[in-house]
């Protein structure tokens, strides 16, 4: 955000105008904080927490919930291209994490790769499905479009229950994946897998971050702000959307890919709705769409949210026992939309635009309001 | 293809269509006047049909006619479902004009999911019994059709059944469907909605309050919706799957074409007939795809005719 930086605050070389951490601070405070939180799931592998410990639940617990952070901020950013970049809504990224999901674990069960492997290669399947269903942008856009994803989003789960039924699980709506193994570790559980989401999520934010300052991101911004405009400044419009679709199935097939290896399952039995695909639309709002920090900031407050509904439910459960399943399920749905709804009202550009806001006042304290 | 439940199948269709047609018509309406998608349209039918059983069990403590029930609950439905409409309105889509469509496609997803939820925690999640109907479902009219000479029969079990319930929702679909339509045409307020459809600025210079044509279409939507949500629940019952049924009907506006009540029409009988017609098929991978074929259909309308059958032709092409 070189708009908010104070005054006197230069770049003195090429470098540094190019680079994202602009100070060795920032360097030293980004790495800090990686390297901490990778080290956290090694707390159990290396005997420092063990189920005898006391608050074993409670790791556990946050283990769960910073994977599924972490897994959901990938599909979040392949939205983010699509949506927040280039302007396109997409109502199927759900049904695109679950054809990655069924990539990757049958790559892993029926040729036996590693999940090295399997991980980009569901990355490339899901992008050449996603280019199927990025088609119809060829002719239509808006509220066309979006019933074209939603369209992808029915068909999608429907042939994986209808096709090939020996190996995507038929009627079952499920088939096993395999605990991935690197080296003979294996990766079983939350905990394992939060080592391989984190590093993917590394790679992913490194990937989008410098993406978007490309020609591919720039182009995809011109695409959203005036499409008119981006092809007479000679940006082939097809090809750049086809692209961010490519871009958008593809990150949502790695982070279908992780989740199957989470869940050690994929298929319609673990819940690839559309509500998914309305949940992580919404996350993108809440977060900031067209932003780094965005989808960050998005899955980060939804995810804790959801949880907190989720006690929030249970505890309310306890106090009505007759009530138990109604009051389990309904705060999820209601929280959400209450969020969303006055999210749109009041900070339609999202929780990045607060933190900008936020850091712009903290320098100016104290004349800030 | 199963030829002897083909005819059998092309009724049921149609008159599923018809109940279709109503709900796609409840959407259209509403993106003429305020050019919004309204996706929270099948969960506003969910909150009527809903609405309409509580009341109904309400009711049913103090008379035993089931025609008087089912019609003050029906009455009860219909004014919270003009209330509720016109709070959506004024709370949560009025303070989104002039935000992008994606905000506002966003807005109806939000209001989906706490109805959703909101339904849940009252009802709870299980399907509900003794939602109130005037014919129960066995009622129905049997026309018996003579096999051929040889004794094959022409079509299954010698007769085609056409359930009474199912036809009064289709008729009661289609009559709402053409008193909308004239209302649209011959009515003040009506023409107003169709003024400001086509330009609000215009529409406020000869002297409509478009704030006041926005919530009346509102309100409108919402008492197609829960008359719509009264005929499925009648048919399968009141359960929170009842809005995912009328996601269906977003293939048949794009069908009909957007800005057209004809065209929706049209469009939701053509696709509840693509729904009937694919399950009297022979492979089962087929017959398995009734939930799906609208949208198969959609796709196919999207990339040849995008602006559906009926609709205006300004539809943005890149």
């Amino acid at each position: 955000m070189a708009a908010l930086r104070p005054a006197g605050d230069y770049d003195e070389s090429y470098i540094r105008d190019m680079s994202f951490l602009r100070r060795p601070w920032m360097n030293w405070f980004t790495w800090g904080v990686v390297i901490i939180i990778f080290l956290l799931p090694f707390l159990e592998i290396w005997g420092l927490i063990s189920s005898a410990n006391a608050g074993y639940a409670r790791y556990t617990w946050w283990m769960n919930i910073l994977n599924r952070i972490a897994y959901t901020i990938v599909a979040l950013q392949g939205l983010n291209i699509l949506t927040g970049l280039t302007g396109q809504i997409s109502l199927g990224q759900a049904a695109f994490m679950l054809v990655g999901g069924y990539i990757s674990a049958l790559a892993m069960t029926h040729w036996g790769l590693p999940i090295v492997i399997t991980i980009p290669l569901a990355a490339i399947g899901t992008g050449l499905i996603g280019l199927l269903f990025g088609l119809p942008s060829l002719r239509v856009k808006g509220f066309y479009l979006a019933m074209a994803t939603l369209a992808a989003q029915f068909i999608i789960p429907w042939l994986s229950r209808n096709l090939w039924k020996d190996y995507l699980g038929g009627t079952n709506g499920s088939i096993v994946a395999p605990v991935p193994t690197i080296f003979g570790y294996e990766f079983s559980g939350s905990t394992n897998m939060f080592i391989i989401s984190f590093v993917t999520l590394v790679i992913t934010s490194v990937l989008f971050n410098n993406m978007i300052r490309t020609k591919l991101g720039r182009a995809f911004v011109s695409v959203r702000d005036n499409d008119l405009a981006a092809e007479l400044l000679g940006v082939n419009l097809f090809s750049y959307k086809l692209k961010a679709f490519y871009l958008a199935a593809a990150f949502a097939g790695i982070a279908g890919a992780l989740r199957a290896h989470t869940e050690r399952g994929i298929g319609t039995e673990f819940n690839y709705t559309l509500d998914i695909s309305v949940l992580f639309l919404g996350m993108l709002v809440i977060g900031g769409m067209g932003t780094n920090l965005g989808p960050f900031l998005g899955a980060i407050f939804v995810i804790l949210l959801d949880e907190g509904a989720i006690i929030l439910g249970e505890t309310i459960a306890h106090a009505f026992p007759d009530q138990a399943g109604a009051l389990q399920t309904s705060f999820r749905p209601i929280v959400f939309g209450v969020t969303l709804i006055i999210f749109l009202i009041f900070e339609p550009r999202g929780l990045a635009h607060r933190w900008y806001l936020f850091k712009a006042a903290w320098r100016l304290r104290p004349f800030a309001r | 293809m199963n030829w002897q439940l083909v005819p059998q199948k092309f009724i049921d269709g149609t008159l599923q269509g018809g109940v279709l047609a109503l709900i796609a018509i409840g959407i259209v309406l509403i993106y003429r006047s305020s050019e919004i998608f309204n996706f929270a349209q099948g969960h506003m039918l969910m909150v009527g049909a809903y609405l309409t059983w509580m009341f109904a069990q309400i009711i049913q403590n103090f008379t035993d006619s089931k025609g008087i029930v089912l019609t003050i609950a029906v009455i009860l439905a219909i004014i919270s479902a003009i209330i509720l409409g016109f709070l959506i309105e004024r709370f949560a889509l009025r303070p989104m004009t002039g935000q992008p469509l994606l905000s506002i496609i966003l807005m109806t997803l939000g209001l989906s999911q706490l109805f959703e939820g909101l339904i849940s925690l009252g009802f709870g999640v299980e399907p509900l019994q003794g939602f109130p109907t005037v014919f129960s479902s066995a009622d129905s009219f049997k026309i018996p059709i003579a096999p051929r000479a040889d004794g094959t029969p022409i079509v299954f079990l010698n007769q085609l059944t056409i359930p009474y319930t199912r036809l009064a929702a289709f008729v009661v679909a289609l009559i709402a469907c053409i008193a909308l339509i004239l209302y649209f045409r011959y009515t003040d307020t009506g023409l107003s909605m169709r003024a400001t459809s086509e330009n609000h600025e215009l529409a406020r210079s000869v002297g409509i309050r478009v704030p006041r044509v926005f919530g009346l279409s509102w309100a409108i939507a919402g008492i197609i919706a829960t008359l719509g949500g009264i005929l499925l629940a009648s048919i399968s019952g009141v359960s929170t799957s009842l809005a995912l049924v009328a996601l269906a009907a977003f293939p048949a506006i794009l069908l009909g074409g957007l800005e057209s009540f004809a065209g929706a029409m049209l469009g939701g009988v053509l696709i509840g007939l693509a729904q009937a017609l694919v399950q009297a098929s022979k492979l089962i991978e087929v017959r398995n795809s009734f939930d799906i074929a609208p949208y198969v259909l959609l796709l196919v309308v999207l990339v040849f005719i995008p602006e559906g059958l009926f609709g205006e032709k300004r539809i943005e092409r890149i």
